[in-house]
């Protein structure tokens, strides 16, 4: 336990991993949209931490500017736009709580038993080296460029479906007036 | 040499050494960029600037200022959310001093020379969006949300074209590192200016939009939302704002000069001279495109909001994606 305190890594591990969970934990019980929005950042900013401290750099970088530069902007943008009243919203509280919790115990014991039985003891062979990202995209257009390409059409298709959605064709008499100005 | 490498061997000792340069850093730059921006404006407009603080060239002026807003009252909104609005402005200042960490000022001299350093650029300056957006909501001000949204709206169409024009660069250099680009446009002889001339301009145009630097001024488009999301900002707080703007516009430069003026290289020096005059070089670099922002704003009337967004997606990204598209063909064929 003592060399195990004496790395600083290890250091960092534990206060970014109570801080994650505190942060994650805050997500769900916030009263307040924004509030719970920048929760979600810090609990993702963890993520992003711990990634670098399993070498995956680039993957740590993704997390941070996927989803905490564009996916949590964009919730932010939405909730601004719409409905976001400084202060507590009660209405963000229901008595569904007890079910939700139960479904993500099972989540998480399902997600433990898997990484548990898949990886057991096995070691990282260096910490503190990143992962060379040449290699990644190696594995991506190579290996794995089936997969690959699958998840981008599927993205493409759900972006067109929900431009398809949200799309509404102006009227003629609409049309006329937009073409006035 | 030794005893610094010894110092910096360890970790603790390095890291503390590294965050007090930076944090002496940052109010520096800030400080001789808020100067250089008063005295240039003045000169462009014909006038004298600051003149008296200090007793000559009124060089004391933002030291001046910068004591003012500390001493000045802290006001917070009655209706401001006040955590949210208290957290707003050092997120902001945290992303742009995250920033100067990676910028190399020398061969191997960066505070922390990160092998995927350009990508952690992008990435990180993607964060002071959400403190722009929350400082204008917590603000409880309708004119502060409008401003915010703006400024969103906006951050987020020219990150786009931002991240695009750089490909051009990674593409040539083959590496992501922004040590390793400087490294390669030495051994090509060129800085990327010249191959990558359209990425340069798209990254140019594209960074001012991120700086909301007029012609994209609209988040705080004095005419008509007061401040934008600043408005309710008062005293060190607003400084935090203040700060980072004037310290982003010389991050944004630096690895603009990084990625496509050569970075710390300057063509003839080599060997120790060039690792000592490095700094300077980038530096120096940095506050000519510092400059080249300046002049712009005294030289161009601002954009008009659509016209601003269908500018960042009918223009620079079509126009970066096929700067990207001929640059990879070019890579190959030649």
């Amino acid at each position: 336990m003592g060399e195990w305190l004496s790395q600083p890594v290890n250091w960092v591990y534990l206060v970014v991993g109570v801080l994650t969970l505190v942060s994650a934990f805050r997500v769900v019980t916030s009263q307040n949209v924004v509030h719970a929005a920048l929760f979600l950042v810090a609990a993702l900013g963890g993520v992003a931490v711990n990634f670098i401290l399993l070498s995956a750099e680039f993957v740590a970088l993704v997390v941070v500017l996927v989803y905490i530069g564009a996916v949590i902007v964009l919730f932010l943008f939405g909730i601004m736009i719409t409905r976001a009243p400084t202060g507590l919203d009660v209405a963000l509280d229901n008595d569904k709580k007890l079910p939700a919790a139960l479904i993500s115990l099972v989540v998480f014991a399902v997600l433990s038993y898997a990484t548990v039985t898949t990886f057991g003891n096995a070691e990282l062979v260096e910490i503190g080296t990143a992962t060379d990202t040449a290699s990644l995209a190696r594995a991506f257009i190579g290996r794995f460029v089936v997969p690959f390409e699958v998840v981008g059409f599927i993205l493409l298709a759900a972006l067109v479906g929900g431009i398809a959605i949200a799309r509404r064709d102006l009227t003629p008499l609409e049309e006329e007036s937009r073409r006035s100005v | 040499m030794s005893l610094i490498a010894d110092i910096m061997a360890n970790f603790w000792l390095g890291l503390i050494i590294k965050l007090l340069i930076v944090a002496l850093l940052v109010p520096v730059i800030g400080m001789i960029i808020g100067f250089a921006e008063m005295k240039l404006s003045a000169k462009m407009q014909n006038r004298v600037g600051p003149y008296y603080a200090g007793g000559r060239w009124g060089w004391a002026q933002l030291i001046a200022d910068g004591l003012k807003f500390f001493q000045k009252e802290d006001v917070i909104p009655a209706d401001a959310d006040r955590q949210v609005f208290k957290l707003a402005p050092a997120l902001v200042l945290a992303a742009t001093v995250a920033l100067v960490v990676v910028i190399p000022f020398g061969p191997d001299m960066a505070f922390r020379n990160l092998e995927l350093g350009l990508f952690y650029a992008l990435a990180i300056s993607s964060l002071s969006t959400i403190g722009v957006l929350v400082a204008g909501w917590s603000s409880a001000n309708k004119y502060s949300l409008i401003g915010s949204l703006r400024a969103a709206g906006q951050l987020i169409a020219y990150e786009l074209p931002l991240v695009l024009s750089v490909v051009g660069v990674v593409i040539l250099a083959g590496t992501m590192n922004l040590d390793g680009i400087v490294q390669a446009q030495i051994a090509s002889g060129i800085p990327y200016v010249v191959p990558q001339f359209v990425g340069f301009v798209v990254f140019f145009i594209a960074a001012l939009a991120e700086l909301s630097r007029i012609p994209f001024d609209m988040p705080v488009a004095e005419s008509e939302l007061v401040m934008g999301y600043m408005t309710e900002y008062t005293g060190f707080r607003f400084l935090f704002f203040y700060l980072a703007e004037f310290v982003n516009m010389f991050t944004m430069s630096a690895i603009a000069a990084t990625l496509f003026l050569g970075g710390y290289h300057f063509p003839g020096l080599s060997g120790d001279l060039a690792t000592v005059l490095g700094p300077v070089v980038l530096i120096a670099k940095s506050f000519l495109l510092v400059f080249m922002m300046l002049w712009f704003r005294w030289t161009f009337p601002r954009f008009r909001e659509d016209q601003l967004q269908s500018m960042a997606w009918k223009v620079l990204v079509p126009v970066a994606l096929a700067n990207i598209a001929v640059t990879a063909i070019l890579k190959v064929v030649i």
